[in-house]
């Protein structure tokens, strides 16, 4: 594609001399092909998604005995996870040999997809999910500030109504299943999550449901 | 017969416009990527509705899928300053080179006997360097150290970068300046071996973790 213009000797022009007609036109197939190498690298090499970070305030380890005469969990749910399975129990926890009202407490499997594990923290986190629509409804219509509208679902999160939830899990559980489980109690609304060790009674429970 | 003529066109194409968007993309690609250090391990993570990005100032502890725990400071000056603290703690001694090498690292995931000779590694073979990860248990809990070290020379060079904000009539909020602290897991990895690294935070009552995640749609806030 050089297109430099060749004068085909010099033995036959006619005395006169005539400039170098030279093409204007450069080849620029090899800068063409430096350019798209250079794409190809920067599109292959660089990632636009920069990695997110999701905060989880654990408990503080304290060594005082827990106080007999704090409240009762009533509106907890209890989240048992073992690799890839996902199982829960609301309220207190009965072992087999103290049974409590309904006899001793079962275990109910469920799932991460949306209409598994999503479904069953919605509907036990009915009060704030419903109070929170309200309010958004407030804000599109330009009743309720932004400003109040977050205030308002940080104390709407914390009050005795709302859905508590407990993740315990076994040794077979992967940290995929425990960010997932997490997410979706976050996407669920829930202000207080507290991952703490399993007792021996549910990780016996949760061992015979897995063998089922 | 009359031949028929195949009208003759030139062959080459103009390619100007096409080497304009070309280079356009180029400079696009190469101004929008961002180059970080080399990290010894690569980590899948799980993702999350998170929308936080990571803060500057942090601690962060990796976790592979086998369960060696790595060490990362952002803060150049607090990594010098955690480095001769930890050096003087075990007995290890690190010449000058060695300190500024370190302090441009990024993750790293050995002993402290092991870290001089890590140190000295070239770039590209650290990734190869055979180790066993931070050791954690309560013989020997070097994490526990290296984050009760860091987060002290974190929060002093926090503080004089706070100060200087502050005359500069900026108005900072000092929360910005204190270290966060993150857990980079995979998502392969179990649980149980994150735990002990949250345990280890805990015990230095640092209760406030950030998990490593990768972003995913949020049905809550769907934009």
């Amino acid at each position: 594609m050089a297109e430099i213009a060749e004068s085909g000797g010099g033995g036959h022009d006619k005395g006169k001399k005539r400039a170098k007609k030279s093409s204007t036109r450069v080849d620029m197939t090899p800068m063409v092909d430096l350019a798209f190498l250079l794409l190809t690298f920067f599109v292959l090499t660089s990632t636009f998604s920069k990695p997110k970070v999701m905060s989880l305030a654990y408990p503080a380890k304290i060594d005082e005995p827990v106080d007999k005469n704090a409240p009762k969990l009533n509106n907890g749910i209890t989240f048992l996870l073992s690799k890839d399975k996902i199982f829960y129990y609301t309220g207190e926890f009965y072992p087999a040999d103290r049974p409590g009202k309904d006899g001793p407490t079962k275990l109910t499997e469920t799932n991460f997809s949306a209409s598994g594990l999503r479904k069953v923290l919605a509907d036990l986190n009915s009060y704030v999910l419903l109070r929170k629509e309200g309010m958004v409804k407030k804000v599109k219509a330009k009743q309720m500030a932004d400003t109040t509208y977050t205030r308002e679902l940080e104390l709407l999160k914390g009050k005795p109504e709302a859905l508590k939830v407990l993740v315990k899990t076994d040794d077979k559980a992967l940290c995929k299943n425990f960010i997932d489980l997490i997410d979706e109690v976050k996407i669920a609304e829930i202000g207080v999550i507290a991952p703490v060790p399993m007792l021996p009674a549910e990780l016996k429970l949760l061992e015979t449901q897995l063998k089922k | 017969m009359p031949k028929i003529k195949i009208p003759k066109s030139s062959p080459s194409i103009d390619m100007t416009p096409m080497v304009d968007l070309a280079f356009l993309l180029v400079t696009f690609f190469m101004l929008a990527a961002s180059f970080r250090p080399s990290e010894p391990v690569t980590v899948e993570t799980a993702s999350s509705i998170s929308d936080k990005v990571i803060p500057e100032n942090n601690i962060m502890v990796t976790l592979d899928t086998d369960g060696k725990v790595y060490f990362n400071l952002t803060n150049p000056e607090a990594r010098k300053e955690a480095l001769n603290n930890m050096a003087s703690l075990y007995k290890v001694s690190f010449n000058e080179e060695q300190i500024e090498k370190f302090a441009l690292m990024s993750t790293f995931g050995c002993t402290m006997k092991e870290l001089p000779a890590y140190i000295d590694l070239p770039g590209d073979s650290r990734k190869e360097f055979k180790t066993e990860g931070i050791p954690l248990d309560s013989l020997d809990n070097q994490l526990k150290n290296w984050i009760s070290y860091s987060q002290m020379a974190a929060l002093n060079t926090g503080k004089t970068a706070y100060e200087e904000a502050k005359q500069k009539g900026l108005a900072p909020d000092a929360d910005d300046f204190k270290p966060k602290f993150i857990i980079r897991a995979d998502g392969k990895s179990v649980y149980k071996k994150a735990e002990k690294v949250i345990d280890v935070f805990r015990e230095l009552n640092l209760n406030n973790l950030n998990f490593v995640t990768s972003s995913e749609f949020n049905p809550n806030n769907p934009n």
